[in-house]
């Protein structure tokens, strides 16, 4: 493991009545791209906030990209960590378009007092190219498809170059084709910006081949970290989701078996 | 009809403040409107009542106790609104009912405030004094300055603000600021817009904006142009028609309102849908 540039040394987060991790620790070296799986509340979320320092941390350390995520440089990091968020409704009249939601993500690069000029902006078209949105750039987002929005996101993202790239559940809720898609879209960034990405998902089907490595989270612990065709099998994902391996195996049945 | 009276200085000083007041109230209403927090303008606006209330009773200025429970009010409705246990419109619609019975409180207790309350009421536009109005273009500049230099920021920032902390802008900052601002201007327009009315100058032109466009920066001019207008406007029909301004220009800034509402953002959808309708004739 050469220049881990995420370091999370025993990290315990908590929200008013809850705690969302109970003491995580996680290297990840430059160029991985890691899937995060679990059940709902299991800290998948507040795993990547960690990263991007916007999760409150009581305890342990997050050094990313050799920052404190929770120090004073945490503005500095953020730019450099691109986050596609889960989907919220954006309400329909909201009077931005789509391009001007990718001109966001160069917002904290351009820092305050400075406009964004030419480059900018053909940064912006670029990355709205790249995600095949290109087209749909003038509409005013709130009009755009769920799936339309997270390929938006993604461009944001990409207009702000960043160095580690973060996805929550972005294809959740999206049809089987848009979800194909959209991890397509994003391996095709990983590897021609040569990042360090984190993706949280619940589409197993794609996860044996897609990922170099796989995290397995529970009730705020990791429970498993590795190659995925030795983590994703019937017995993982039973202990997982709590669920006897026969239910698991009946509704997985393309799953490798333990142990193959 | 007769236009002498646009010759006396008492109506240049109420074209004067319903020019700055219009401007600043129906630009923090960009923001209120966007925020989805259109409650902030009340629970402020009687903040500052009582505020100035208390000032009536203590022997200070109105204008410094308005601004200090406008400010008091931010520090509370911003956490309320980030922590979120509440939902805002709850802890806001606690706090306007609190600010409402603090001032009828003052109003009970303090002797004769009566028609002076009624006054911070209702403001008296034609009864502005060279300082009120200072303190107007001292705002309105300042609201329009902030906007221009933090544009990027606070688009941002009322769009999503979770994605604007995300690529590094102090999110939590801008809005405070915007709540900071909030409270300034209504303070500002308390005198000579009163209590009432200043929260119909930032919901309305904003509201009817929003139903106009799909771009941020035309919102924000149309909106000071229709608060502009319905202050103009309203000044006008008080005058030549004897009715009181406030009262004309809450009107006026609601048929604007309304006829934004009739006019537009439904045949902007219909446009789309005409278009999809034609792809699929097309195919």
């Amino acid at each position: 493991m050469t220049d881990p540039v995420i370091q999370i040394e025993n990290v315990v987060v908590s929200y008013r009545d809850s705690v969302a991790l109970r003491g995580v620790t996680l290297n990840i070296p430059r160029g991985e791209f890691i899937g995060i799986i679990g059940p709902n509340g299991a800290g998948k979320t507040t795993l990547l906030t960690v990263v991007n320092g916007l999760a409150h941390v009581l305890q342990g350390s997050v050094k990313v990209l050799g920052r404190d995520a929770n120090g004073p440089g945490r503005h500095e990091l953020r730019k450099q960590v691109g986050y596609v968020a889960q989907a919220v409704a954006i309400d329909k009249r909201m009077p931005v378009s789509a391009r001007d939601v990718v001109m966001i993500g160069r917002y904290g690069r351009l820092g305050l007092f400075h406009h964004p000029g030419r480059h900018d902006w053909q940064m912006v078209d670029e990355a709205l190219e790249m995600v095949g949105m290109a087209q749909l750039a003038r509409r005013p987002i709130g009009h755009l498809s769920g799936g339309e929005q997270q390929r938006i996101a993604i461009a944001r993202c990409l207009a702000q170059e960043p160095e580690i790239f973060l996805l929550d559940e972005p294809t959740a809720s999206l049809d089987w084709k848009a979800q194909t898609e959209i991890l397509e879209l994003v391996k095709r960034i990983h590897r021609e910006r040569r990042l360090t990405t984190l993706f949280v998902t619940h589409n197993f089907d794609a996860l044996p081949h897609a990922f170099d490595r796989v995290v397995l989270l529970k009730d705020g612990r990791i429970t498993g970290d590795g190659p995925p065709d030795e983590l994703v099998t019937t017995e993982s994902l039973s202990l997982l989701y709590n669920l006897p391996a026969a239910v698991v195996e009946e509704r997985r049945p393309h799953l490798h078996k333990g142990g193959r | 009809m007769d236009f002498s009276v646009f010759g006396y200085q008492f109506m240049q000083n109420a074209i004067l403040a319903a020019l700055l007041g219009g401007i600043a109230c129906s630009i923090i209403g960009v923001f209120v409107v966007l925020l989805h927090m259109p409650f902030i303008g009340v629970a402020m606006s009687h903040a500052a009542f009582a505020g100035a209330l208390l000032g009536l009773w203590l022997g200070f200025n109105p204008l410094l106790g308005a601004f200090i429970f406008c400010l008091g009010a931010a520090a509370v409705i911003g956490p309320l609104a980030d922590r979120g246990q509440l939902s805002p419109e709850t802890s806001l619609g606690v706090i306007f009912s609190l600010m409402l019975g603090i001032a009828f409180l003052f109003i009970g207790i303090i002797p004769n405030t009566r028609s002076a309350a009624l006054d911070l009421l209702w403001g008296s536009i034609l009864a502005n004094t060279r300082n009120d109005i200072i303190v107007l273009g001292v705002v309105a500049a300042l609201v329009v300055a902030i906007v221009l230099v933090f544009y990027k920021e606070i688009q941002a920032t009322v769009f999503q603000r979770d994605i604007a902390r995300a690529v590094g802008i102090p999110a939590t900052l801008i809005f405070y600021g915007i709540l900071f601002l909030t409270g300034s201007t209504i303070t500002a327009s308390f005198s000579s817009i009163g209590g009432l009315l200043v929260f119909s100058l930032i919901l309305n032109p904003a509201a009817a904006a929003y139903q106009l466009t799909y771009n941020m920066k035309w919102m924000f001019i149309l909106s000071a142009a229709f608060g502009v207008l319905s202050s103009w406007i309203g000044l006008l029909f008080s005058y030549f028609f004897d009715i009181p301004s406030g009262a004309a220009i809450i009107i006026t800034s609601s048929v604007i309102f309304m006829m934004a509402v009739i006019f537009s953002p439904k045949r902007k959808v219909k446009r789309w849908q005409q278009e999809a309708v034609k792809d699929i004739e097309g195919e």
